[in-house]
């Protein structure tokens, strides 16, 4: 039991940013006080709600590149809505932006299940579409903090117990993803599906069907952050959140998450959001200049996947065979 | 999972029909058709000098667009080429502030090119890590090192008889670029479809085993093949950089996703095994007339963006939705 926790990724991850905390707190004190770890949380909530909805396709063999674009479409088309109709209550706000985020994952859902288009290809068009619509609907400008509502921009800084809600927000998607994937039949069948189609489809389950709901969720998660992203920077363009994919997808492999499917836990991608997050952080703190921040992430990336190919290898014979290719 | 039932025919159909009903046949119809349109929606679209710039769009990415498709058919990714030409870009421009002159920029720029490309080579193959992750993160560090050494600066100041490979033109409205393009492309059609070489790219594509245990040298080949997308981003770095005649870390941002685009639309399979320079090519001109007839019909780029998307999209989705709906 020690020893498998030891071995684990997340403790790996634990003990990672627990070192560079540690680190850090030795010339920068202040870096390590409760009240700054709580301000890099909040800055990392986008990340990690994005990284759990990733977790999940990517569990599926699956990849959603269109997720930064979905958050930019959302938070547009709020924020245009906030202007137009300044005394729409949050509640609908927030559920509108889910339900949108949802029916763009599910348009990726759909081309997956029902046309068997490679998800790589899917979200890659549906990326540049999404972007596209945002510049057809705002005509290429900016909305800015003057325009919107006082109660649209206070809600995600708004203190609740210490705590702005945007953290909330985090923390809840966290324990209801925790409970989703270890509780339900459909979270499940995420592992089943990316860890042995051929053996999924014998046990009864439905891959592509699977597949469009781990989409759908991840779509929702993104729209859900379009919200609170445009909401928080107060400001909503056609390239917020420009490249954000890449750096969620980095945020999973440095969690644990095989790109193979199958393997990946909703702890492995919030530590490994919240290292990218630390790391982002703490850069200012030790007067490094921010431009490190790329090729610091890049490199993160290229070990995390050979610590996880390492962790993988050696799991006994194989008893069932690969499925044969569709052609 | 799909199940796909394999039927054999009780004839083979003609060669010509077989070409006709082929996805190249299906492009340049495509092609064709966006020309026409083009010709009709704008009358400065019929002038050899607009036509001349319009291949500017593609020639470069078309360059890389050829090699990754050869690494794409034998079921391997590159993303980080752009970050590639970022960092090679960025030697150049290193480069030129010690004086250096054109012949070493063009070294330099190739240097940096193979090395990328040995990195993820060995990352890759040496590790038999997922080149997609592999090259996403080598996407983050190629381009982060441009960062580091950049900042918010730019290089410049390239030496004059530099600028040639981007703004030269070896006759009347044929530029350098668009004569390497041809180049490149019948050079990589005969290594694909021609040699030894290219039927082992389809077979590692196909079956990896299989082509391991038929004696081919499944871990060199994909070796040799990033090599060969990091040189053709080393080539496409010289081209750019001497066409803008300055160096920004952001420079080619967002063109590893066009390209694979490219070579998707062209009909290369991105799980491997099939695909085609040809189609490559014709790809490449069906982007560039799209982007160039949208350009003069003033729509701005990030609208041509979606015709992009739902152009990759549906060229893919239709002929399945066809081939469904027969079924049914």
């Amino acid at each position: 039991m020690l020893k498998r926790l030891a071995s684990s990724r997340e403790a790996l991850l634990v003990a990672a940013i627990g070192v560079l905390l540690v680190l850090i707190s030795t010339r920068f004190p202040t870096f390590a006080a409760p009240s700054n770890l709580a301000n890099v949380f909040n800055d990392t909530a986008p990340l990690m709600i994005l990284a759990i909805g990733q977790m999940m396709v990517i569990l599926t063999r699956c990849i959603d590149l269109s997720v930064a674009a979905n958050l930019a479409l959302t938070g547009m088309v709020v924020a245009m809505l906030n202007v137009a109709m300044p005394g729409l209550p949050i509640a609908v706000t927030l559920g509108l932006s889910l339900a949108l985020g949802a029916v763009m994952g599910m348009a990726n859902g759909l081309l997956v299940w029902k046309l068997d288009i490679p998800p790589i290809v899917v979200t890659l068009g549906t990326m540049t579409i999404f972007r596209g619509i945002i510049f057809v609907i705002s005509g290429g400008d900016w909305v800015n903090s003057h325009e919107m509502s006082a109660a649209f921009k206070a809600f995600p800084r708004a203190d609740l117990a210490g705590l702005p809600v945007l953290s909330w927000i985090a923390i809840a998607v966290i324990a209801a993803a925790g409970l989703f994937m270890a509780r339900t039949a459909l979270g499940r069948a995420f592992f089943a599906v990316g860890g042995n189609p051929n053996a999924a489809v014998y046990t009864g389950l439905d891959v592509g069907r699977s597949q469009f709901w781990a989409f759908t969720i991840s779509g929702a998660l993104a729209g859900l952050t379009g919200y609170l992203w445009v909401a928080r920077y107060a400001v909503a363009y056609v390239d917020i959140a420009g490249g954000f994919e890449l750096e969620v997808v980095a945020a999973c492999v440095i969690g644990g998450i095989s790109i193979a499917g199958g393997i990946g836990s909703v702890g492995g991608a919030v530590l490994g959001a919240l290292f990218l997050g630390v790391i982002k952080n703490a850069l200012p703190v030790v007067n490094i200049s921010p431009f490190w921040q790329l090729a610091i992430s890049g490199t993160a990336i290229l070990i995390a996947v050979a610590v996880n190919a390492r962790s993988t290898r050696s799991k006994g014979r194989i008893i069932l065979k690969r499925a044969e290719q569709p052609a | 999972m799909t199940t796909t039932d394999r039927h054999i025919p009780d004839r083979l159909q003609s060669p010509l029909q077989t070409r006709l009903k082929s996805w190249e046949t299906l492009l340049l119809v495509v092609a064709v058709a966006i020309f026409i349109a083009n010709s009709f929606a704008s009358p400065y679209f019929l002038n050899a000098w607009n036509l001349s710039d319009a291949t500017f769009n593609f020639t470069e990415k078309a360059m890389i667009a050829f090699a990754m498709a050869l690494l794409i058919i034998s079921g391997e990714i590159d993303l980080s080429v752009a970050s590639i030409i970022a960092l090679a870009s960025t030697a150049m421009g290193a480069a030129v502030q010690y004086g250096a002159g054109t012949p070493e920029l063009i070294a330099i720029g190739l240097g940096v090119g193979l090395l990328c490309g040995a990195f993820n080579g060995a990352l890759v193959t040496g590790m038999g890590l997922p080149s997609i992750v592999v090259t996403i993160g080598t996407m983050s560090l190629f381009r982060g090192i441009s960062y580091i050494v950049l900042g918010d600066q730019a290089y410049g100041g390239y030496p004059s008889d530099f600028a040639w490979f981007g703004r030269g033109y070896v006759w009347w409205v044929i530029s350098f670029e668009l004569v390497l393009f041809a180049v490149l492309a019948v050079i990589y059609a005969v290594i694909l479809h021609k040699t030894n070489f290219g039927r082992a790219i389809y077979a590692i594509g196909n079956n990896p085993t299989g082509a391991l245990f038929s004696g081919i040298r499944v871990a060199r080949i994909k070796f040799i093949l990033f090599l060969l997308t990091g040189l053709m981003s080393g080539v496409a770095a010289i081209c750019l950089t001497s066409r803008l005649g300055s160096t920004r870390p952001s420079i080619a941002f967002g063109w590893e996703l066009e390209i694979v685009t490219m070579v998707v639309l062209g009909g290369v399979s991105i799980l491997g095994g099939s695909g085609s320079i040809p189609g490559v090519v014709i790809a490449a001109f069906v982007m560039g007339l799209v982007t160039f007839g949208l350009g003069l019909l003033n729509v701005p780029g990030i609208v041509m963006s979606i015709f992009i998307g739902l152009l990759l999209i549906g060229v893919i989705a239709l002929p399945r939705l066809w081939s469904r709906m027969r079924r049914a």
